[in-house]
């Protein structure tokens, strides 16, 4: 049998958990985002590494094929895609119960009550397909993945659409409705969505559904739909070996500023700043300084050659230059945080921004857009201003030795990593090795994974090694 | 807590706590026993020359601690932050002057008489002299005496400097003192309490220095606030504090023949697990609660910076009843916070190991200067020469709002990890190696 480690990493606005195998390879990622049920948080980030895990399982036992074919590799692409679709109705449903709650509760007489019901079917009815669509044909893009910011877009869109007494009362259902919904556990089996998702993704490939783009349409000409159709058959076997396969987590280890809270044994409990350097430096082991840019906090960690810290340094006080800075201005600019980075790399000009508080920063914005100054080069500025905060931390910590490591959600902004690397060069010389991994975001959870792993004296005490185990078969 | 050794514990603090008990009653009964009173600092206070003049001191900072660990500061900060004090500013300063405004009801609940004398004794911290000049305005015409005592920039004190420190007592402090008291000055009382002061100081250094056994029985930070308290304030030089001191110190070596770890507010600490040297002074609002961070982690503090405020004397100096003058110029000069930055290094490196520390941790202060200019460097200077985790905290003196229990836990928690490890590698390594 083989055995896995988990680690879960409680942030401040994500959850992460990695499950690795006994070489420490990571073999299963999840990713949520951080509600006010931190356990919720926690058994959500561990159920998606675990359906991760069990994909990248069924990747390695096809071996070769999903390598060097196209077929395996999107025929895999498109299962885990459309099995997430498969999870995200069984929480629409779930929203959807919840809206009707409210509904009734909320507005006294039948009449409103039936008014307000009828627009939320129509919503419904109105974004659900298109939602369905973008899981079906990979097009959800480097959008928010988590369920409350696709849901809440598409809410917001269908609204705004409506007339403008209405924008009130469905927005405050919408407020009262989805914190429940999200707090709720909802356990997946496994086998049971993989098969709907086979289901779905067969009428897909019967070409049935219209596709909205051209390129997708060529790319599907009818030998390529049998051929699809033959892999589900061939492949139902292995797929239901994989569903079947009992996951034994041997160890786990909880890390992240809701530590405290995750049902866990005090043992298998560890501060983020160690799991990170140890992650950052198990992936990059000649890392010796590690920055870490989280929702709340920057991390200015020196470790050494066995990845043990020996002096961190963390902002006080205020939480300015962190990855909630960036939520802020992306509020404020009316733009998806996700496209802050690229829309900064197109700066052309400095334009200083004096301020790091979060709060005068926005104040700060308008005045310079007041101003005419371009938004790309006000954003180029903001993101400046977040890498000169983490360099005073990096110099109080003791400077950049060797190579050296970013990590954090933080870390995924490319003009934060454009800033960042001019002024470690600028600063520390330019045969400075910056390491950023595609995984950044998960090196926190990696870290507590690899502390489980070499950890095993700790006892797992059974009622929470259900809790921590069980993986929704 | 009915374990013999604990109730002999409590005898020094009871002790400690009847001494300081009759000190406030002492100077709220001046209107009466027509005693005058002189405002003073700790770090170089000159206590056993007021005491020769029969006068009383007051110490602002301790009542601005005081108060701090009695929750009142908040209030006494707000009432001088109404007035104009900035939020940058010292906030023993702005709880001092709120207490003041409010009254000057002090800290066990009588009233603190008004300066007859204001006396500066150490001005390495500025913000010393900007405090009496507040003073000043409060209590208008009442006379001032200052020492200017100079920075041991070289890293020692010269000659030079003793008699420039002689001079200014001779010629402004102790006339001032004359004055205000209508006494003479007498050298030979003086050289007697000072033999008194040098006794006690013995026996503080060898209170202080039982924390180099394992385990320590006393924490010299948390516990060590206390036992400086009366050797740094109105005691030194007396026979009480003679008594305290031995009383103390036979409580510690007892402790220490039974191999036990030290007192804290929940009773012994049963297993050391990590030695710490810390540098700068501690909150005083979450005062226990600090500590406790520290204990549940098994965690003593073997030597801190902060229990040398009113002098190093774990380095040699003691009171000189030989040489009064020459020696107060050198106390006053001698202590930690007039030492310049490679001394400090010095005595920090010297404490991690000598005191085998696993670690070295610095509560950062930002409003005080004397201590937090220059910690960085000290903090990197001793990871590099002592080879021990380092760890660097931020709070506050008396401030309540810059104590964040959630982001201190969070940072220690993290620290006291590091050294685990640290520990479990080395250990390991240990084993290889045999």
């Amino acid at each position: 049998m083989n055995n896995y480690y988990l680690g879960v990493d409680l942030g401040s606005t994500t959850s992460k958990a990695v499950i690795i195998n006994d070489q420490d390879q990571v073999i299963g990622r999840g990713i949520t985002n951080t509600r006010a049920n931190y356990s919720i948080a926690a058994e959500i980030a561990k159920d998606e590494a675990v359906y991760n895990a069990r994909f990248s399982i069924l990747k390695n036992n096809l071996g070769d094929k999903t390598l060097d074919s196209e077929l395996y590799k999107n025929f895999i692409k498109d299962l885990e895609s459309v099995f997430q679709y498969q999870q995200f109705k069984i929480r629409l449903d779930r929203l959807g119960d919840e809206l009707v709650k409210t509904c009734n509760s909320y507005f006294k007489d039948t009449q409103t009550q039936e008014l307000m019901m009828n627009h939320l079917r129509s919503i419904r009815r109105t974004f659900k397909p298109v939602i369905k669509h973008e899981y079906l044909f990979n097009n959800l893009g480097s959008k928010n993945q988590f369920f409350r910011d696709i849901v809440a877009e598409k809410y917001n869109e269908e609204v705004s659409k409506l007339e403008s007494s209405l924008f009130e009362p469905l927005m405050t259902i919408w407020d009262k409705s989805i914190s429940p919904a999200e707090n709720q556990l909802v356990k997946f089996d496994f086998k049971e969505l993989v098969h709907r998702a086979l289901d779905e993704l067969k009428i897909k490939y019967s070409g049935s559904i219209k596709t909205t783009t051209e390129d997708d349409a060529q790319s599907f000409d009818e030998s390529t739909f049998v051929q699809y159709n033959q892999l589900i058959e061939s492949l139902r076997s292995v797929i239901d070996e994989v569903s079947e396969l009992e996951f034994h987590i041997n160890n786990m280890t909880g890390t992240g500023y809701g530590r405290a809270l995750l049902p866990f044994p005090e043992e298998c409990i560890r501060s983020e700043i160690l799991c990170h350097a140890f992650g950052a430096h198990a992936v990059f082991p000649d890392t010796r300084t590690v920055l870490d840019i989280g929702g709340q906090d920057t991390k200015a960690i020196q470790v050494d050659k066995f990845g043990l810290v020996t002096s961190f340094q963390m902002n006080d006080r205020c939480a300015a230059g962190c990855g909630r800075y960036l939520g802020y201005i992306a509020d404020e600019m009316s733009i998806s945080l996700n496209e802050l980075g690229p829309m900064a790399l197109q700066s052309q000009k400095d334009v200083t921004i004096c301020s790091t508080c979060t709060v005068f920063a926005g104040a700060e914005l308008r005045e310079l857009t007041n101003l005419g100054e371009k938004k790309e080069d006000i954003l180029g500025g903001l993101h400046k201003a977040i890498i000169l905060r983490a360099m005073s931390l990096i110099a109080r910590s003791g400077g950049v030795f060797n190579e050296f490591t970013f990590t954090g959600g933080v870390a995924r902004n490319p003009a934060i990593v454009k800033y960042l690397t001019q002024l470690i060069y600028e600063n520390y010389g330019k045969d400075i090795i910056i390491n950023i991994h595609s995984d950044s975001i998960f090196m926190g959870a990696l870290g507590g994974a690899m502390f489980a792993r070499r950890n095993l004296i700790s006892k797992i005490p059974d009622n929470k090694m259900e809790v921590a185990i069980s993986d929704g078969n | 807590m009915a374990s013999p050794h604990e109730a002999i514990k409590e005898n020094s603090m009871i002790l400690q706590k009847e001494m300081l008990g009759n000190l406030f009653k002492e100077l709220a009964n001046t209107k009466f026993s027509e005693k005058k009173v002189v405002y003073t600092f700790v770090p170089g206070n000159l206590t056993e020359l007021i005491l020769s003049f029969d006068m009383l001191p007051v110490y602002p900072e301790i009542n601005a601690l005081q108060s701090g660990m009695r929750k009142k500061s908040v209030e006494y900060i707000r009432e001088a932050e109404k007035i104009g004090f900035s939020e940058d500013v010292c906030t023993y300063v702005k709880c001092d002057i709120g207490m003041m405004l409010k009254g000057n009801i002090g800290p066990t609940g009588e009233s603190i008489p008004p300066p007859d004398l204001l006396l500066l004794s150490y001005t390495g911290c500025f913000t010393f002299m900007k405090w009496f000049e507040n003073l000043e305005q409060l209590y208008p015409g009442v006379p001032i005496a200052m020492l200017h005592t100079p920075y041991q920039e070289d890293g020692f004190i010269s000659q030079e400097q003793v008699n420039y420190m002689k001079k200014q007592l001779i010629e402004d402090v102790i006339p001032k003192m004359e004055m205000v008291s209508g006494k003479k000055f007498d050298i030979n009382r003086l050289a007697e309490m000072m033999h008194k002061s040098a006794i006690a100081e013995d026996l503080l250094v060898n209170i202080l220095e039982t924390a180099k056994h394992k385990p320590s029985p006393i924490d010299a930070y948390f516990a060590g606030v206390y036992y400086i308290g009366p050797i740094f304030t109105a005691f030194r030089g007396t026979q009480e504090a003679v008594d305290y001191y031995k009383t103390l110190y036979e409580e510690v070596n007892e402790r220490l023949r039974l191999g036990l770890g030290p007192i804290t507010p929940e009773g012994e600490l049963k297993k050391e697990k990590f030695r710490l040297v810390v540098e700068g002074p501690p909150n005083w609002t979450n005062f226990r609660e600090f500590w406790k961070i520290f204990y549940d982690m098994g965690a003593v503090i073997v030597a801190s910076s902060y229990t040398k405020v009113g002098g190093v004397y774990d380095l040699g100096f003691r009171h000189d009843p030989s040489q009064p003058l020459e020696s107060l110029g050198k106390y006053c000069m001698g202590c930690y916070t007039n030492m310049n930055l490679p001394q400090r290094v010095d005595l920090l490196s010297k404490y991690v190991k000598e005191y085998s520390a696993d670690g070295f941790l610095i509560n950062s202060i930002k409003s005080c200067n004397s201590f937090s200019a220059g910690q960085l460097m000290i903090m990197r200077e001793i990871e590099q020469k002592c080879g021990v985790p380092v760890g660097f905290i931020e709070s506050d003196l008396v401030d309540p709002r810059y104590f964040s229990y959630a982001n201190i836990k969070n940072r220690l928690e993290s620290y006291f990890q590091m050294l685990d490890q640290r520990k479990m590698i080395i250990e390991q390594e240990l084993v290889n190696h045999v």
